[in-house]
């Protein structure tokens, strides 16, 4: 199949995660990688895994990872059109919002309020995913993960040491 | 404080262009400390608002903050400035990976770096969880999400189950 044909497909599964992206592009990948691994077969578990570390160590919204993933599958016009639609819809929702936001609503607080606890956990189920797909290629991924998992959550540290320190590990043990 | 429109812009280049490992801290950093465009708590806030909504929170929340001080273009010049540098900047990382990816080296670090990446999002949520402190019924709700996540269960059927029950949750707290 050609790259063109894969555009349609690859805009359509991104509108719909879009939609359903609460909690934002990190929280969204378990269910990313359910659509584009094993639904779409564009790539496996390690290679997802693999482009959302080069979308960390760049600059930038975590979000970058769709545009790698849009590129993989269809060359430079894969990765615009996937990073629109996972970007054009929500970000006019944002807007309207955003107009909502400045009359101080209650009820909107309350929407709030229930809705971080459940991106939260959608989030830590990410982390666990992108683990399993490094430690499927390594398993000495598996220290390293966990050691990092507790410097994280212990240290106010810029966790671009831990990228740091991950690509040395990487590069002497992996 | 009110910045222009063009200092909007810059400011959310610039911040595309240094947030490494995800820009919302550097964001923070810029916009609320050398600024002094927000104080904090109203940047936590437009940063809560962003990630509820659907979409890539760092971009919901330049939104909010580029609508706060100049409307539908200041939304505009926010999300523009936001994506040009990094955009720019991964067309170049994703030729150099179709080129270099396979060598040994590069594998070897990419999945240190995969690793250590999988380490940070497990610990920011960790982070999370425990500085919003939530009642027993909030705590089920973020488990039972990142239960139904790992088995695998669409995230729309995910989302219209627990959506209610947290919302129901935070409802009860809220009197």
């Amino acid at each position: 199949m050609s790259e063109d044909d894969e555009i349609g497909p690859l805009v359509l599964a991104f509108l719909a995660l879009s939609l359903v992206s609460i909690g934002g592009g990190i929280a969204v990948l378990p269910e990313m990688h359910r659509v584009v691994v094993e639904e779409h077969g564009w790539m496996d578990s390690l290679a997802f895994a693999k482009r959302f570390a080069l979308a960390q160590a760049a600059p930038g919204p975590n979000i970058m990872v769709v545009g790698l993933i849009g590129w993989h599958v269809a060359g430079a016009a894969g990765m615009f059109a996937a990073m629109l639609a996972m970007c054009g819809p929500t970000s006019l929702l944002a807007y309207a919002v955003a107009r909502l936001r400045q009359r101080d609503l209650p009820w909107l607080r309350v929407v709030e309020r229930g809705l971080v606890p459940i991106a939260v956990g959608l989030i830590a189920a990410s982390g666990l995913l992108l683990a399993k797909g490094t430690v499927d290629e390594a398993v000495l991924a598996l220290p390293l993960a966990a050691v990092c998992t507790v410097f994280v959550t212990l240290s106010s540290r810029s966790p671009l040491w831990v990228l740091v320190a991950g690509a040395f590990y990487g590069a002497l043990l992996l | 404080m009110t910045p222009s429109r063009t200092q909007l812009f810059l400011a959310y280049l610039r911040i595309g262009l240094t947030g490494f490992g995800g820009v919302n801290a550097w964001a923070r950093q810029l916009l609320v400390e050398k600024k002094g465009w927000l104080t904090d708590q109203q940047y936590a806030e437009a940063l809560g608002v962003g990630q509820v909504l659907p979409g890539p929170n760092a971009l919901n929340c330049a939104i909010n903050v580029g609508t706060r001080f100049h409307g539908a273009a200041g939304a505009a010049l926010a999300a523009i400035g936001l994506f040009a540098g990094p955009m720019a900047v991964l067309l170049g990382v994703a030729s150099l990976y179709d080129r270099y990816g396979q060598i040994p080296l590069v594998r070897a670090v990419l999945t240190g770096i995969a690793a250590a990446a999988a380490g940070m999002v497990l610990g920011t949520a960790i982070k999370m969880a425990i500085k919003l402190r939530p009642t027993a019924m909030l705590l089920a709700t973020g488990l039972l999400a990142l239960l139904l996540a790992l088995l695998r269960v669409p995230l729309p059927l995910v989302l219209l189950g627990l959506a209610p029950l947290g919302i129901w949750a935070a409802h009860r707290t809220a009197r």
